[in-house]
């Protein structure tokens, strides 16, 4: 792998540029330089604390692919907006250059080629080398986890999620919020965190009987770091109950809540926090509207969406930092506090590249540990793929339409939904498919793939109801995620109409006939919300499929038309 | 998405929402607005409304209103069939003006509290509460 090491060169690292202003131009100081893979770490300590922030891990313990997506619309007040710019027009905004390690790890387009020669990001014994050298320049740094990260592996399902333990408290954290960990349901959730060696926090994870604060999740803890005092605040992803299974953790209530989050900030500047951060996983445009409404925050950590962003946005006097998904990145802010303020900041967003950064041979040695009675299912190889297999995008990922076609073809219906979610990593063409790469994509707690049928009016407010989640211009009413995925179905969405008026054209592929209000169809599907579905696993139903097929191929979508982007 | 009765009901709410509009029971609660206030011009000032963006339960929407001034507080969903939720009073005496308690919605629709204060005059807080499916979290 040296050959390729020396090879490699970055300019993000450049996006470390001193200052609260001027973003836009950070990036095209970064053209100009060309770093060695031996500086693609440096960074100049500064200021008095480090903050070091991964998020949405989704249990992927070893290095992966991951393609970034090419449709990711905003809209309202964020049309255009970052993280609402992709492909060559989010390399244009920063000025990176094409064919760039930054191009590879931060955008799509050319991916195949790009990742044969950059190869494999993420895998936590990387991501431990870089915390341990972040911690070599500053001992003292907070290690702050965003959550999603005891969710979305074969081993973590079967582990419920101590896999992820084990290796997460190697890199000893200091905090942590969560999402997908209370999928392992609120009885297996509650032992889990009353083992953590690191705090646990929720300003707006309650109790749902007496709608107050709970024990097990404080709102904020205290460090003192660099002679600062510092407060981190979690945030839990706000619609948990509605985005997920409610019913596998019904003493829980969330919401953004955000009065309670300003009584939160001034609650801990009363005592003394000269530093406040908020450890989120808001998703990034639910961050930037709060960012405006509570007053106070200096620092955003911003997970849940997904989104990888080589600079911070500001809003007012608080930066948002986004940190992606799947081990990819980490984010380093270093920032100078003095005179209880956040006078400046330096900030870095690591891309793991696999080749490039050395493993700790510590932590590879736990995850090796919490891997081995697992290996032989882990590297059954269930097919091959011809085509690039990947799930983020707005409307549609070759991953799902895959899942959606096993789904039709398996379970005999005339259309199949698959859930919008942005975990997932990508395999290229060529690649085997083994068990674990399918887990990867598939693995939940309520993964049962049901078969019901469904009048083409309910139909239509299903897919209005998830478009509503996407794109009402408020971002409070948005839940994160992408569009629900269709197959053998298509339609016409302009994303600018009102909940009820999105979706149009409602066409069923396999006759070309409209879709009848009025007329029943068969819907196979999987991630029901509900309680008491039932079904074979998803992830069987897509083995199987994917066995009769050997080698599987993914076609062009064209059945979702979109306008008003 | 499994389809149960608690699934078609929602639907059902939802059905509504095609029309392209929130649910709402316009002349029952202009009735019992205008039986509140007599007629008189609602203003904003003094009222606080705290209610989730999106109901976790349709059934039982936790929802706050407060207010420094008010002596009676009326609380309208101003989409249910029967939109009177509640009227709170406080007397001079009391040490805090806020009450709060749980609501049934049939559907997303506006949540509206409308505060008498001390002085006479009306001031009013809304709050959009979404009932939805749900689905897919990333």
């Amino acid at each position: 792998m040296i050959s390729r090491r020396d090879f490699l060169q970055t300019s993000m690292a450049a996006s470390a540029v001193l200052g609260a202003s001027g973003f836009g131009n950070w990036a095209r100081l970064a053209a100009q330089q060309s770093l060695t893979q031996d500086q693609l770490l440096q960074f100049d300590t500064f200021g008095n604390v480090s903050l070091i922030h991964i998020t949405d891990i989704h249990a992927q313990l070893k290095p992966i692919y991951f393609r970034e997506p090419s449709i990711n619309l905003g809209v309202g007040p964020n049309k255009g907006q970052v993280p609402h710019v992709t492909g060559a027009d989010f390399r244009r905004m920063y000025g990176i250059q094409d064919g760039s390690p930054s191009h590879y790890a931060l955008s799509a387009g050319d991916f195949e080629a790009l990742a044969r020669g950059y190869g494999k990001v993420g895998g936590l014994d990387r991501v431990a080398t870089v915390i341990n050298q972040i911690r070599a320049d500053r001992p003292d740094a907070l290690l702050l986890d965003g959550g999603d990260t005891w969710h979305g592996s074969y081993t973590c399902h079967h582990t419920q999620g101590q896999d992820m333990v084990d290796v997460m408290n190697a890199l000893r954290p200091d905090a942590m919020t969560f999402h997908w960990e209370f999928t392992l349901g609120s009885e297996r959730v509650n032992e889990l965190v009353e083992g953590l060696p690191f705090a646990a926090l929720g300003q707006n994870i309650f109790d749902a009987e007496w709608d107050e604060p709970t024990e097990l999740f404080p709102p904020y803890k205290f460090f003192e770091r660099g002679g600062v005092k510092i407060a981190v605040i979690g945030q839990a992803f706000p619609y948990m109950p509605i985005a997920n299974p409610g019913w596998m953790f019904p003493e829980y209530a969330f919401g953004i809540r955000d009065e309670h989050m300003q009584e939160m900030v001034d609650e801990v500047r009363a005592k003394g926090a000269e530093l406040v951060v908020c450890l989120s996983h808001n998703g990034f445009d639910v961050d930037k509207k709060m960012a405006g409404v509570v007053s106070g925050i200096d620092v955003i950590l911003s997970g849940h969406t997904h989104d990888a962003l080589p600079e911070p946005v500001q809003i007012g006097n608080t930066i948002i930092v986004a940190s992606g998904s799947n081990g990819k990145f980490v984010s380093r802010v270093d920032l100078d506090v003095r005179d209880g303020r956040m006078m400046g900041f330096r900030h870095k967003l690591i891309p793991i590249l696999s080749d490039v950064i050395a493993a700790d041979a510590d932590v590879a040695s736990v995850i090796d540990r919490v891997r081995a009675p697992f290996q032989t299912q882990l590297s059954e190889v269930i097919g091959q793929t011809n085509s690039l297999l990947y799930r983020r995008g707005n409307f549609n990922g070759t991953w799902d339409d895959l899942i959606c076609d096993a789904l039709l073809s398996e379970r005999e219906a005339d259309i199949a939904l698959s859930p919008g979610v942005r975990w997932g990593p990508s395999l290229l063409p060529g690649q085997d498919i083994t068990r674990e790469d399918l887990w990867n994509v598939t693995s939940m707690s309520y993964g049962a793939a049901y078969r019901s049928e469904m009048t083409g009016e309910f139909l239509h407010v299903v897919l209005e109801d998830v478009a509503d989640n996407l794109f009402n211009p408020d971002p409070y009413y948005q839940q994160g995620g992408d569009m629900v995925r269709t197959g053998g179905l298509g339609y016409r969405i302009d994303i600018t109409k009102p909940q009820g008026s999105r979706i149009s054209e409602m066409t069923l592929l396999k006759t070309g006939e409209r879709i009848d209000p009025a007329k029943t169809y068969q819907i196979a599907g999987w991630a029901s919300v509900n309680q008491g579905t039932e079904g074979p696993q998803i992830w069987d139903v897509v083995e199987s499929h994917i066995r009769k097929q050997g080698t599987v191929s993914v076609g062009p979508n064209t059945s979702v038309t979109v306008t008003g982007s | 998405m499994q389809f149960t009765r608690r699934s078609a009901i929602l639907a059902g709410a939802g059905a509504f929402m095609v029309a392209g509009l929130p649910l709402r029971a316009a002349t029952k609660a202009d009735e019992v607005i205008a039986a509140f206030t007599g007629g008189a011009q609602i203003g904003a000032g003094d009222i606080t409304l705290t209610a989730p963006e999106i109901a976790e339960n349709g059934n039982t929407v936790p929802i706050e209103v407060s207010s420094n001034s008010a002596v009676e507080i009326l609380v309208l969903a101003m989409g249910n069939p029967t939109p009177n939720v509640a009227t709170f009073k406080f007397g001079k005496l009391a040490a805090s003006r806020a009450a709060s308690t749980r609501i049934r919605l049939a559907g997303t629709q506006d949540v509206l509290a409308i505060a008498k204060l001390e002085d006479g005059s009306f001031v009013q807080a809304s709050s959009t509460v979404k009932v939805t499916i749900g689905g897919c979290g990333g």
